[in-house]
């Protein structure tokens, strides 16, 4: 999509670039992006993303505290799917210990991360429908979204940071209502899909605004890492939960969407798809779900059961340390990853045999993918910035840290 | 009412300056579209039709030229707190500020080298909501609050 400006600046027409400052609060960066936006007339010759009006220093204070308590920070990255976050960190560090978790647990974290995939993408096409001007979306999906949370009070009594899962399981088991619940959810899910695509994929307006926009190549995709529904936007077919299952992902059939047109489109209905596919990975999960523990027994990650604590006089001291001075890994390295709503989310950590992590470095999906917002942008119309941006689905939270 | 009913004709009703323009500001509380972090997504969820702030009569406005209150939702980094400073600068009077949130309230568990320790180092807070992120009901009983302080404030002064 070349404008004519570009074309006349090329042939050297028009000399000046007027520079435009977009941000941090602006209402459609998405929290607190700013954009230092070079314009030719009013095409988009470059965009300078700048980073850090979220920077809470999370890797820093990872440092100082043990493992366990760094599981809320995780939280707070990415805040709309919190427990994505839980479930990557705390695979990093059962690496260490190579610890089992038992199959109830991986089930509910299975339930949990999907729940959590949806209710971020709602989010996604509700504030990016209301960027293009479609306000009806944004209602429609934040009453899903609702719902979701209901779920997520039910179960961890925490609409949106539940820092329900730990290093060997789950913190507990699950309410009775929260089964119901989710079963009325699950038969409503598709049916309330179908009335947002109804609302937007063929209407003209959101074609104009999203078609052949933002455009990223597969070879432009593949070299700037990004990951997520950005990169199979682009056409490349991959997800971790298929290509390197973690968990017990590697039992459930399911699709990834894969489309080749790599616009805002594109990611779009690769949002959508994974919201339906999201409903149906529950549905596999609620079907095997077994009974039993929902966490290891493992003495050295373990906290012993409230029961035991008030029977032997060796879980009391086992708690009391475990609490008080935290589980000690082995020296060495880890990195564990999950597919979560936004791309590859990675912890790694390096471990020095102390308490507390030597080093965590996060690899968080939204600052990678941030990282091609320029390439997309560049010879847009600067109102097609906002729809770019969208697509991108940035979580300021995750890219400042 | 009293003394002066059947004094004026028709359809006029009497009432102080201070009813009257306490009564406009309060049913018309804008803020402004600024969130930080997590809690601005409490924010839009309140603003969604669940809990539907329209009925309060607050309605987001993009811009702190048109807004009277100022909701911080999240934390504000030391990068930002300029920033959070100008666009409160740049409200016209009357206006509130609701530090929504431990990060807003006392920059919460982010005890760090980047982040301000509660959003009153740099603008006047009237309210403080505590949460992480505080439930929409907290939210709710906030502006329900700064409308009950309203109702108090005097216009007229000697």
């Amino acid at each position: 999509m070349q404008n004519t400006d570009v074309k006349n600046r090329e042939q050297g027409q028009i000399s000046e670039l007027i520079t435009v400052n977009m941000g941090p609060q602006h209402p459609s960066t998405h929290g607190v992006l700013r954009l230092i936006v070079d314009l030719d007339g009013e095409t988009i010759a470059d965009v300078r993303p700048d980073v850090g009006y979220l920077h809470r220093g999370v890797e820093k204070l990872a440092e100082n505290r043990t493992y366990h308590q760094f599981i809320p920070l995780t939280d707070r990255l990415d805040y709309l799917a919190s427990l994505s976050n839980n479930l990557g960190y705390c695979l990093a560090v059962e690496k260490f210990f190579d610890v089992k978790i038992p199959e109830r647990a991986e089930y509910l974290r299975v339930i949990l991360a999907e729940l959590a995939r949806i209710a971020s993408h709602l989010v996604w096409i509700a504030t990016h429908a209301l960027d293009i001007g479609a306000m009806t979306v944004f209602i429609y999906a934040f009453r899903e979204r609702e719902y979701v949370l209901d779920l997520f009070e039910i179960a961890t009594g925490q609409r949106m940071t539940s820092s329900w899962m730990r290093v060997g399981g789950m913190r507990d088991d699950l309410p009775e209502e929260f089964f119901k619940r989710l079963d009325k959810f699950l038969s409503i899910l598709d049916e309330r899909v179908d009335s947002y695509e109804r609302l937007l994929t063929k209407n003209r307006i959101w074609l104009k605004r999203t078609k052949g926009i933002g455009y990223l190549s597969k070879e432009d995709a593949l070299s700037y890492g990004v990951s997520g529904p950005i990169m199979r936007g682009s056409g490349i077919d991959f997800d971790l939960r298929r290509d390197e299952p973690y968990g017990i992902y590697d039992r459930f059939d399911f699709e990834v969407p894969v489309y080749e047109d790599g616009d805002v489109y594109a990611r779009y209905l690769v949002r959508l798809k994974e919201i339906r596919e999201a409903g149906k990975i529950i549905k596999q999960a609620l079907e095997g779900l077994p009974e039993g523990p929902v966490m290891t027994d493992d003495p050295r990650v373990a906290y012993p059961s409230h029961e035991e604590v008030y029977e032997k006089m060796e879980a009391l001291i086992r708690r009391f340390y475990i609490v008080s001075k935290g589980f000690r890994p082995p020296k060495g390295h880890t990195y564990g990853s999950v597919e979560a709503p936004k791309g590859e989310l990675g912890f790694y950590i390096i471990s020095d045999g102390d308490a507390k992590p030597y080093r965590l470095k996060i690899r968080t999906p939204s600052f990678v993918n941030l990282g091609a917002l320029p390439e997309m942008s560049r010879g847009h119309m600067l109102a097609d910035l906002v729809s770019v941006i969208g697509s991108v689905d940035i979580i300021l939270g995750e890219i400042d840290r | 009412m009293g003394v002066m009913e059947h004094k004026f004709s028709d359809n006029i009703l009497t009432t102080s300056v201070d009813g009257l323009v306490n009564w406009a500001r309060r049913s018309s509380l804008w803020p402004v579209t600024f969130g930080l972090a997590c809690c601005a997504i409490e924010m839009m969820a309140v603003g969604a039709a669940k809990y539907d702030l329209d009925r309060l009569g607050v309605i987001f406005r993009a811009t702190p030229r048109q807004s009277d209150v100022m909701i911080v939702a999240g934390t504000v980094s030391r990068k930002m707190a300029p920033v959070v400073r100008k666009v409160y600068v740049q409200m016209p009077e009357p206006k509130w500020v609701i530090a929504m949130g431990s990060c807003a309230t006392s920059g919460g568990i982010f005890d760090t080298y980047a982040t301000v320790q509660g959003v009153d180092e740099i603008v006047p807070v009237d309210f403080y909501i505590p949460g992480c992120p505080p439930r929409p009901e907290s939210l709710l009983d906030a502006i329900v609050a700064l409308q009950q302080q309203i109702k108090t404030e005097k216009i007229l002064r000697k």
